[in-house]
């Protein structure tokens, strides 16, 4: 069928229209993006030299508590399946296990009872075992292992270090 | 140009300017009502009051509130509620009417299934009050977040924290809602603007749609009946006002509504006087702290229900992980009343009082909703666990019900309550660690979820009184 002039003027105009459109979505979404200042930020770096068996601290990553929990030598996780077996991270002599504090399930996050050795999440009642294993309630997953890297005695996290990359299997 | 002559008044002038006289008949003084309705046909006028105040004391917190993580805490809680004269009035007005506005929304949504005020021609009535619950609801938990104490923090954290159900994009969808890799200031100047603007507009959008979709169906009333209402309203024009079934909205029906409005009123003011602690969480008077969650978190009382269908599935069940049962659970509470009017499968408009199955299943409805109401406030610990878990169910099996009773297939019917026992059964043997991760309760899972979804497609109308 034959275009008449003004169907043409009719689809260039919807076309550029379109066009004008869809370049204001894509600038919408680019406003909602977090900035880069907030996306360069959040390299934490922690000195484990000064920690005591038993002990668990918390720092703060990306607006995140991040759990250490430093293992005494007769307390590991060697319970468990081989791949979460590797949960553990072996700095100097000793080891530690290093994992984001927030509950699987909603992000609630989870306090240490030591007597019990578990991980009790207020929100849902979700419990996890001393090495950060789910063990009841709604959590689908073990709590997550931040990206870090090893520096000595010092951990870097939100690096990608090579003993990072073997634990979650990159390597 | 249309000819003008010289007016002798001011109404006249306007009158030929903006046809006022015109307007003010098709709007409402000959915007017909039917007689035979009572007090919860009022709940509209009651909402379209609640949402007015929302807006003005809106206004007035407006002046004060300062949207930055650092300030918005005592802005609230020393300068509007201290330091502004009348300042705390604006506060527990906006707080309380927030809160009373969701119990008169359950209200009118219960009169409207009650009544059957859905269907036949009334569906657009219907999903344009549920755009306007969803809408209503995105509001509400938006200015949850502004007072920007404990509560408010992890509320939005949870709440966002949701999305992150979503398949491949969660993860960063969550991060790209929040503007930060956790609920920030970024998060909370972005949810300012949606609660000051862009979401009050698409509700007064909603709204002006929701008055629209009334004037073809027009208002139902307490027998379903099918009212002829131009043949009415020209018996009511003529002087036949007894004999007439229908009243025009002004100055007829606005003086019945401004009755129960006025109660409603007592009620509220009591409330914005002397118990506007009903809406103000003690914890919330703890500035936000992203590092500690208070001990027990807990939606307001409006989202309760639906919080405790997304908990209610604390085990797994072989492949479908416990948080990702309580998604889909809770995915499909939050959407499944749009459908109602398909779920419905007669079409006969009468109270359920006369509709004898669909009577039991709107009580059961209502008291599974009370239900988990009251447990979703609870900690889900020890047997609450487990009674949430069947109300959680017993919400979905409702559901499910519905076609079967409604077209009156009792085989169907049976299948579903049996299904819905088998699932009680096996939640408990889950509970008590009496099962394994049974086979059996996976299968029932996948032929409940299939069921759910399929029925109303397969079951037929069953046609009512014609």
């Amino acid at each position: 069928m034959a275009q008449s002039r003004r169907d043409f003027l009719g689809m260039v105009f919807g076309a550029f229209a379109g066009a004008g459109g869809l370049a204001a979505l894509y600038a919408m979404k680019r406003t909602w993006d977090p900035l880069p200042s907030v996306m360069a930020a959040g390299f934490t770096t922690v000195d484990l030299s000064p920690m005591k068996e038993g002990e668990l601290r918390t720092v703060t990553w990306r607006g995140k508590p991040i759990f250490i929990l430093k293992k005494p030598p007769e307390e590991n996780c060697n319970h468990l399946p081989d791949e979460t077996k590797k949960r553990l991270v072996k700095v100097g002599d000793a080891e530690y296990l290093v994992m984001i504090g927030l509950c699987t399930h909603l992000g609630c996050i989870p306090s240490w009872e030591p007597d019990k050795k578990i991980f009790h999440c207020a929100c849902h009642g979700g419990e996890y075992d001393a090495c950060g294993v789910n063990t009841f309630g709604p959590p689908p997953r073990p709590m997550d292992i931040p990206p870090f890297k090893i520096e000595g005695t010092k951990l870097v996290l939100g690096e990608e270090g090579p003993e990072y990359k073997k634990m979650v299997g990159k390597a | 140009m249309a000819h003008f002559t010289k007016a002798n008044s001011l109404h006249e002038w306007l009158d030929q300017r903006l046809a006022i006289d015109k307007l003010w008949k098709v709007l409402a003084a000959e915007y017909w009502v039917p007689k035979n309705i009572n007090f919860l046909w009022a709940m509209g006028v009651v909402l379209m009051t609640m949402f007015t105040i929302l807006v003005i004391s809106g206004i007035f917190l407006l002046m004060y509130y300062k949207p930055d993580t650092k300030l918005a805490f005592d802005s609230v809680n020393y300068t509007i509620m201290q330091e502004v004269w009348y300042g705390w009035l604006w506060r527990h007005m906006h707080a309380v009417a927030a809160s009373v506005v969701f119990l008169v929304i359950y209200i009118h949504m219960f009169t409207g299934i009650y009544y059957a005020s859905y269907k036949r021609g009334r569906e657009m009535i219907w999903i344009s009050g549920m755009l306007l619950f969803v809408t209503f609801s995105a509001e509400a938990f938006s200015g949850y977040m502004l007072p920007w104490g404990q509560m408010s923090y992890w509320a939005a954290q949870v709440i966002t924290n949701l999305f992150g159900g979503i398949p491949f994009i969660g993860d960063d969808l969550v991060i790209w809602i929040r503007g930060n890799f956790y609920v920030s200031d970024p998060t909370l100047t972005r949810f300012f603007m949606l609660h000051v603007l862009l979401m009050p507009l698409i509700i007064m959008g909603i709204i002006g749609l929701h008055f629209y979709s009334l004037r073809i169906p027009h208002v139902n009333n307490q027998d379903g009946e099918e009212i002829d209402f131009d043949a009415e309203a020209e018996k009511y024009k003529a002087g036949l006002k007894k004999e007439s079934k229908v009243i025009p909205f002004w100055p007829v029906f606005i003086s019945k509504d401004l009755f129960v409005l006025g109660v409603f009123m007592i009620f509220y003011f009591y409330l914005v006087f002397y118990h506007y602690d009903f809406a103000m969480d003690p914890i919330n008077f703890d500035p936000a702290n992203p590092m500690k969650t208070p001990p027990h978190i807990y939606p307001e009382w409006y989202f309760l229900w639906s919080y405790e269908v997304l908990r209610g599935f604390f085990f797994d069940v072989g492949p479908l992980s416990a948080m990702d049962m309580g998604l889909i659970a809770f995915g499909i509470a939050n959407v499944i009343f749009f459908a109602l009017p398909w779920f419905d499968k007669n079409d006969e408009v009468a109270p359920a009082a006369r509709r004898g199955g669909f009577f039991i299943w709107f009580w059961l409805m209502v008291i599974d909703m009370i239900v988990l109401t009251i447990w979703g406030k609870l900690p889900p610990t020890g047997f609450n666990a487990y009674i949430g878990y069947v109300a959680a169910v017993g919400f979905l099996a409702l559901w499910a019900a519905l076609p079967a009773v409604t077209a009156r297939k009792k085989g169907l019917l049976m299948f579903v309550i049996l299904m819905t026992l088998a699932l009680y059964v096996a939640g408990y043997m889950e509970y008590t660690k009496a099962l394994g991760n049974g086979i059996v309760i996976v299968a029932l899972f996948v032929i409940f979820y299939a069921l759910f979804f399929l029925n109303p497609v397969f079951v037929r109308n069953r046609g009512g009184a014609r």
